[in-house]
């Protein structure tokens, strides 16, 4: 289910730990056995428990824990908006409101043509560069006002 | 972007330079320097301990315990695996000096944690990274890949027979790993709930080994400290407040950012360093260590320096110097329903008081916030967060109730207000 690349960087990830701990992967496997299919089915999350050898339950519960995780499909571009207090305090809330008239969606909604989904994060660790939104999870986008969410959507192809 | 006053570990170097991270630049600063002279010299552990405690440097990731101390509750001579654990996981609401640390320096940090696993007696680290900033998580592995090209990493390190290996591990995004023993079991590669203390990491930590957890910014200072010497980190600070520390500035002010100042330092100095209040507010509220801090009306937050001692006598906690600063036109019910949402989203399910407390915490500012508020709701809040506050294995619930307790302490007028007249008392816009 998985490229040979991805199962490489999973290999990579478990030479970080004992070898009597192969558990310890699981959230960075989870993590890139995302990346390459966009979310986590339970077919692929038992996939990556039988390839680190431990029982399906514990990928599972990692999998719905983390808040990061897909569990269902999203758009092609997942955007995270962080709007706690901080944030909102420098335009969290405005961006996400922004969003929301601009791509037609409420949160958690993906745009009709699969391009968006919205979501609204907690802290992220980036208060000073508020407002802050999270392009697939993994690429910050800091001082998103009006313009510069303009600006970047139309960089995400 | 990040604006610094020259402190420790942003000291001599410019973070608007894009080399700044790597290792030649930190090399050239003085870098490795502390750790050279601690294996060329021989230093004894117990020196290398001593350092640190005579340097007065208290946790810099919220609790403020002296970090010396910390170390010497580790037990050394006991046979087996001990391992040093970084706490990036920095999720605290307003705190972001962390993630500049690794992002502008994360040699400092390396260096540190060697030197921590020296002196404690570990041979393997794990700093564990915030899940939202994937690309310093990168950037991070790149410096751990420099500093074994060069032999500072790995066996026999600068020829010794000091050997350490430093492993970084993502997070994927749950606020509770911050708290330590949660964020073992998710190295572990379990849900992220704390463990019931004692036993504490020291005796039963990672995989049931000794362990010290650190945050990010005290192994960052440890260079300096033992490059320079305790006691000229201590005379940075003020006494029981050793040092320098990272302060991070959010809300209203015009210059949002990282500010590395000597503690004792006026909060009015800092707040000029940021640049005063966004156009021209007046200031209402502060809350000076992360959102797990109770608030401080502007006029007290006025009065403080920035360090442990006078921050607590004024009722708050310097916590991990997270400062949010609010304008006069923010309505103090509609931030606390922000804030309390966050704690209910956050609440790992683990504790009964904390898993339900959180949602009717909530639900029931919700309802006072959108004009359904009953008279007897806020003595309502208060029976809640008694039945929260020190019930629960973490400090996840009291850090739910101080923000509510404080908040209706301090501006319970417009708690009443708003229960009365269905509406704000100020005209509130998120900008």
């Amino acid at each position: 289910m998985l490229s040979q690349d991805a199962l490489k960087k999973i290999d990579q990830e478990l030479t970080k730990y004992p070898d009597n701990q192969r558990r310890s992967a699981v959230m960075s496997a989870l993590r890139i056995a995302q990346v390459e299919h966009g979310w986590l089915s339970n077919e692929l999350i038992e996939y990556i428990a039988n390839y680190l050898k431990i029982p399906p339950v514990q990928a599972l519960e990692v999998a719905t824990f983390y808040s990061m995780y897909n569990l269902k499909p999203v758009g092609k571009y997942k955007l995270t908006v962080c709007t706690n207090l901080p944030c909102a305090l420098s335009g969290g809330v405005n961006a996400l409101e922004y969003l929301k008239a601009k791509l037609g969606v409420e949160l958690g909604e993906t745009t009709k043509d699969g391009k968006y989904t919205l979501t609204q994060g907690e802290c992220m660790g980036a208060c000073g560069d508020a407002p802050v939104i999270l392009v697939n999870n993994h690429k910050m986008c800091s001082f998103m006002d009006p313009a510069t969410i303009d600006k970047k959507l139309a960089e995400l192809q | 972007m990040a604006i610094y006053q020259k402190g420790v570990i942003f000291a001599d170097f410019d973070t608007a330079d894009k080399d700044c991270w790597t290792l030649d630049s930190y090399v050239k600063r003085g870098g490795y320097q502390a750790l050279k002279k601690i294996l060329n010299d021989n230093i004894a552990q117990d020196q290398v301990i001593a350092e640190v405690k005579q340097s007065g440097l208290r946790g810099r990731g919220g609790a403020g315990f002296p970090t010396g101390l910390k170390w010497s509750f580790m037990p050394r001579a006991l046979d087996g695996q001990k391992y040093i654990v970084c706490n990036s996981d920095e999720g605290e609401p307003g705190t972001f000096k962390d993630k500049d640390i690794m992002e502008f320096n994360p040699h400092s940090l390396i260096e540190g944690m060697i030197i921590a696993g020296y002196a404690i007696g570990a041979s393997v680290g794990y700093n564990y990274i915030h899940g939202e900033i994937y690309e310093v998580y990168e950037r991070f592995e790149e410096a751990l890949n420099e500093a074994r090209r060069a032999g500072y990493l790995g066996n026999n390190i600068l020829g010794t027979n000091f050997s350490f290996e430093l492993h970084a591990h993502h997070g994927y995004g749950a606020y509770i790993c911050g708290e330590e023993t949660a964020l073992l079991d998710s190295l572990e590669g379990k849900k992220g709930q704390p463990r019931f203390k004692p036993p504490f990491p020291a005796s039963f930590g990672l995989y049931g080994q000794p362990t010290t957890i650190n945050n990010t910014e005290s192994l960052a200072a440890i260079p300096f400290i033992i490059r320079d010497g305790g006691q000229i980190f201590q005379d940075k600070g003020i006494p029981n407040n050793g040092g320098t520390k990272l302060f991070s500035i959010s809300g209203h002010v015009n210059r949002p950012g990282n500010y590395e100042i000597p503690l004792g330092t006026p909060f009015s100095e800092l707040l000029k360093m940021a640049g005063g209040m966004r156009d021209g507010r007046k200031m209402k509220a502060v809350i000076p260590g992360g959102s797990s801090a109770p608030v401080l009306p502007g006029d007290i937050m006025m009065q403080c320096t920035m360090d442990y001692d006078s921050i607590a006598k004024a009722g708050s906690m310097l916590g991990s110097g997270a400062v949010i600063v609010m304008g006069e036109d923010v309505c103090m019910v509609k931030a606390l329903e922000r804030l309390a949402f966050f704690y209910h989203e956050e609440s790992c399910g683990q504790c009964t008081p904390c898993r339900e407390g959180t949602g009717w915490l909530y639900e029931i500012i919700h309802r006072i916030e959108h004009g359904h508020g009953k008279h007897e709701d806020l003595d309502l809040l208060d029976s809640i967060g008694n039945q929260m506050a020190g019930r629960t294995i973490c400090a996840l619930a009291d850090a739910a109730v101080f923000p509510v307790r404080s908040f209706t302490k301090h501006f319970r007028n417009e708690f009443e207000y708003h229960i009365q007249h269905k509406k704000c008392m100020v005209n509130h816009n998120w900008l």
